[in-house]
C-alpha cells in the first residue's frame, strides 16, 4: 500500500444515509477473482438504467465529475456486507477519500487496509461540504498529518483513529508487522488447550 | 463470579499483543469462494503460506447453484471462483466442503452444525454474518479480504477494541412471535447504525429461553444493527447442542472444555458502555416495508408516511425506499401482495426454521400467484428435514425443494428474483437490488413467509390456524 499524506481534489456529493456496500458494488460483480476492474460497476444500479445505459442525472455520470477524487457521503456509509470490493470499486473509479458523518465498522477497516482515506466530520460540516460540492469546481485539501480538511470557507480538524492514521501515513504492511511478533505468537499458541477443535480431524 | 463482560473475557484470553489495536488469536477462520481468492493471491505474491490450515475451514455457498448440481456450475465466472477456492485449499492443506460434499452449506450453518463453533472462541470470516457464531458465546465478526489475507498468514487479527452494549430482553415471546421478529424489533429500535463500534451481548429471560437455532438468528442480524458482533452467554442449551457433534470435544476433553465454558458469563458487576432494554411481550410479527432492515413495522400496521420522521436524512431515505418498493404511505401490510417466497439464508434456514414453516403450510397449497422456494442452510439440514418428511410437506404444498447455499439471499447464483417482483424472504437484507435488480424484498420470519406463500399476501400468522 502506498502512503497517504495529502489528498487534494474535487468533491462529489452523494448525501444519502446508510449507503450499503450492495449499492456501492452489486453482487453480480463479485465473481471476479482479481482486485482490479471494479470501477465501472461502482453504484451500478443507481448509475445505469435497466438497459445498462448510463443515467445522465446520476452525479458520477456527469463528465465534469470524472476527475473527482473525494466523495462526500451520508451517515453510516458502507454498511452491510463485508465485501472489500466496495473499497476497491471506489478507488478504481478514482476516489482517494470519502467524507462522511460516520462509517460502518467493516468498511472503515477495509478502507484503511487498502489506502482509501475515511474522513469523519460532524454532519453539519458534511452537509456544508455537500452544498459546496454541488458545484463541480469545488475542491478540498485533506492533510492526514495534521488531520485538517480545508475547502472554501471550511477549515476543520477531522476524526480518524490514530492507528489508522499512522498506517495510512506510512503505508505499512500489517502482515509483515505481525510476522515480526513470531515469538509472542509461538508462546500464545503453545498454551492453547488441546481440546480446541481443528478442521482437519473430522 | 469474576468481573468483566463475556466479551472482555474472550478478548483478554485471545490477546497476543496488548497494543491498541490489539492482536487477537483466531481459533477458527471460515472461508468461502467470494472473498478469499484475492487474499490467497496476495499471500502467494508475497511468498507466504497459511500459518494454521487446521484452524481454517472452507465451504462453497455464495455463488453455487441450488438445482442441477450433477451438471456442475454453468456460470463460467462462478465456476472459476469455486475452482479457485478448490485449488487454493488443496495447495494450502485446508479442509473444504465442496459442492459434492454432504457437509456443504452456508458457512454460518456449517460451522455450528459440525461443532466447530464453540464457546469462548474467536471466529472470523470474510462475511458480515459471521456474527451468527456469537450465539455460542464466541466472539465472531466479519472481516474484509485484506484481513482474510492477514489471518491466513498469521492466524491473528488486529482490531481496535469495540465498546460493549447490553441488549436486555425481558419476558417471553408471545405465541407466533419468533426470534426473527425479536431481532427485527431490536434493529427497528436501535436503528441500522445503533450498534456501530459495539459488540452486543443479548441478555435477559427472553434470550435465555431461546434454542440455539433461535440464538443464531438473533446474533446473525447483529450486523444489521451496525454492531461489530453479537453474542449470548453459553448455557446448558449451548452445551446440549454441542455434545456429540463431529468437532466437539469428547471424553475428558469435554469435561475440561465444559469447565471453561461455564466461566463464560458477564460478571454481576460488569458495566456495559451502553444498555438497551426491551420487553419481549411487546413484540409482534414484523414485516419490513423499506430497503434497510430497520424499516420494519408490525404485520398489523401500515406503511409509514416519510413526512412523519423529524430527522431529514431518515425521512428522505424513507421516501426513496417507498419509491423503490412501489408502496404508498398508509397501505396496510396485510394488503401487500406477494409474488415470491424465499425460505433460506444463514438467518433462517436451519431445521427449526423449516419445521416452523412446514407447520404453517401442512395440508395447504401455495397461492397460484406465488413462486415459493425452500433452500436449506446446509446439505445436512436438507437431509435431516427429509428424514422428518418435511420435504414432502413443502413439495405437496407447491414449494420447490433445493440444495443448500446462500441462493436468493444475495442472488449471486441463478436464484435471482425478477425485476419488479415482490418477495417475502426469511433472509437478512432488504437492500435495493439485493435479491435482483429492482426486486422488492420484505424480510419476515419463516412462519410469516410460509403463511404469505399460501395467502398470496402478508397475513398475521398469530391468527393462522
Amino acid at each position: 500500500m502506498n502512503p497517504v499524506k495529502t489528498i487534494a481534489g474535487s468533491m462529489v456529493p452523494l448525501l444519502r444515509a446508510d449507503v450499503d456496500t450492495d449499492q456501492i458494488i452489486p453482487q453480480q460483480f463479485l465473481k471476479r477473482i482479481e482486485r482490479t476492474g471494479y470501477g465501472e460497476f461502482l453504484f451500478y444500479n443507481w448509475a445505469r438504467d435497466d438497459d445498462g445505459q448510463p443515467r445522465p442525472e446520476f452525479v458520477l455520470n456527469e463528465p465534469v465529475r470524472r476527475t473527482a477524487s473525494i466523495l462526500v457521503a451520508g451517515r453510516n456509509f458502507g454498511c452491510g456486507s463485508s465485501r472489500e470490493h466496495a473499497v476497491w470499486a471506489l478507488q478504481d473509479w478514482g476516489f482517494d477519500a470519502v467524507i462522511a458523518p460516520s462509517f460502518a465498522d467493516i468498511f472503515r477497516n477495509n478502507a484503511v487496509n487498502v489506502g482509501l482515506l475515511p474522513v469523519e466530520l460532524d454532519e453539519s460540516i458534511v452537509n456544508r461540504l455537500a452544498l459546496l460540492a454541488a458545484s463541480p469546481d469545488a475542491t478540498a485539501v485533506i492533510d492526514l498529518e495534521t488531520r485538517k480538511l480545508v475547502a472554501d470557507g471550511v477549515d476543520e480538524t477531522f476524526h480518524i483513529d490514530e492507528n489508522a492514521r499512522k498506517r495510512l501515513l506510512h503505508g505499512l504492511d500489517p502482515i509483515s508487522e505481525t510476522l515480526q511478533l513470531e515469538a509472542s505468537l509461538r508462546a500464545f499458541e503453545s498454551q492453547r488447550p488441546g481440546w480446541l477443535p481443528t478442521t482437519t480431524s473430522f | 463470579m469474576s468481573s468483566g463482560t463475556l466479551f472482555d473475557k474472550i478478548w483478554n484470553r485471545h490477546t497476543v499483543d496488548d497494543a491498541d489495536p490489539a492482536l487477537l488469536f483466531v481459533d477458527l477462520h471460515l472461508v468461502h469462494e467470494v472473498t478469499s481468492a484475492q487474499a490467497f493471491s496476495g499471500l502467494e505474491l508475497a511468498g507466504r503460506s497459511v500459518r494454521r490450515p487446521e484452524l481454517t475451514l472452507a465451504t462453497v455457498d455464495h455463488a453455487v447453484p441450488t438445482t442441477g448440481r450433477g451438471l456442475g456450475i454453468r456460470d463460467p465466472l462462478a465456476k472459476k471462483q469455486v475452482d479457485a477456492l478448490k485449488d487454493n485449499c488443496a495447495r494450502h492443506g485446508i479442509q473444504m466442503f465442496g459442492l459434492d460434499d454432504p457437509r456443504q452449506g452456508i458457512v454460518h450453518v456449517v460451522g455450528p452444525e459440525q461443532g466447530m463453533t464453540q464457546p469462548g472462541m474467536v471466529i472470523v470470516c470474510g462475511d458480515s454474518h459471521t456474527s451468527t457464531h456469537g450465539a455460542f458465546g464466541a466472539l465472531a465478526f466479519g472481516i474484509g479480504t485484506s484481513e482474510v489475507e492477514h489471518v491466513l498468514a498469521t492466524q491473528t487479527i488486529r482490531q481496535g477494541k469495540p465498546k460493549s452494549m447490553a441488549v436486555e430482553v425481558d419476558g417471553d415471546l408471545p405465541n407466533g412471535v419468533t426470534a426473527k421478529d425479536l431481532i427485527l424489533g431490536i434493529i427497528a429500535s436501535i436503528g441500522v447504525a445503533g450498534g456501530q463500534g459495539h459488540v452486543i451481548e443479548y441478555r435477559g429471560e427472553a434470550i435465555q429461553n431461546l434454542s440455539m437455532e433461535e440464538r443464531m438468528t438473533i446474533c446473525n442480524m447483529s450486523i444489521e444493527g451496525g454492531a461489530r458482533a453479537g453474542m449470548i452467554a453459553p448455557d446448558e442449551t449451548t452445551f446440549a447442542y454441542l455434545k456429540g457433534r463431529p468437532a466437539a470435544p469428547q471424553g475428558s476433553d469435554w469435561d475440561e472444555a465444559l469447565e471453561y465454558w461455564r466461566t463464560l458469563r458477564s460478571g454481576e458487576d460488569s458495566e456495559f458502555d451502553a444498555v438497551r432494554k426491551l420487553s419481549a411481550t411487546d413484540l409482534e410479527p414484523y414485516v419490513t416495508w423499506g430497503v434497510n432492515p430497520a424499516q420494519a413495522v408490525s404485520v398489523t400496521g401500515r406503511v409509514p408516511d416519510p413526512s412523519s420522521y423529524e430527522d431529514a436524512p431518515r425521512s428522505e431515505a424513507a421516501s426513496r425506499a417507498l419509491e423503490y418498493m412501489d408502496l404508498a404511505p398508509g397501505t396496510a401490510i396485510t394488503d401487500i401482495p406477494i409474488d415470491h417466497v424465499f425460505l433460506g439464508s444463514c438467518t433462517n434456514a436451519r431445521i427449526e426454521d423449516l419445521r416452523a414453516a412446514a407447520r404453517v403450510i401442512a395440508g395447504k397449497k401455495v397461492n397460484e400467484r406465488v413462486s415459493a422456494v425452500v433452500v436449506p442452510g446446509s446439505m445436512q439440514v436438507k437431509l435431516h428435514a427429509e428424514e422428518e418428511g418435511l420435504d414432502r410437506v413443502f413439495m405437496d404444498a407447491g414449494f420447490e425443494w433445493r440444495d443448500a447455499g446462500c441462493s436468493s439471499c444475495l442472488a449471486m447464483n441463478p436464484d435471482v428474483i425478477p425485476p419488479g417482483a415482490r418477495c417475502a424472504s426469511t433472509s437478512n437484507r432488504n437492500y435495493e437490488g439485493r435479491q435482483g435488480r429492482n426486486a422488492r424484498t420484505h424480510l419476515v420470519s419463516p412462519a410469516m413467509a410460509a403463511a404469505a406463500a399460501v395467502a398470496g399476501h402478508f397475513v398475521d400468522v398469530r391468527e393462522w390456524s
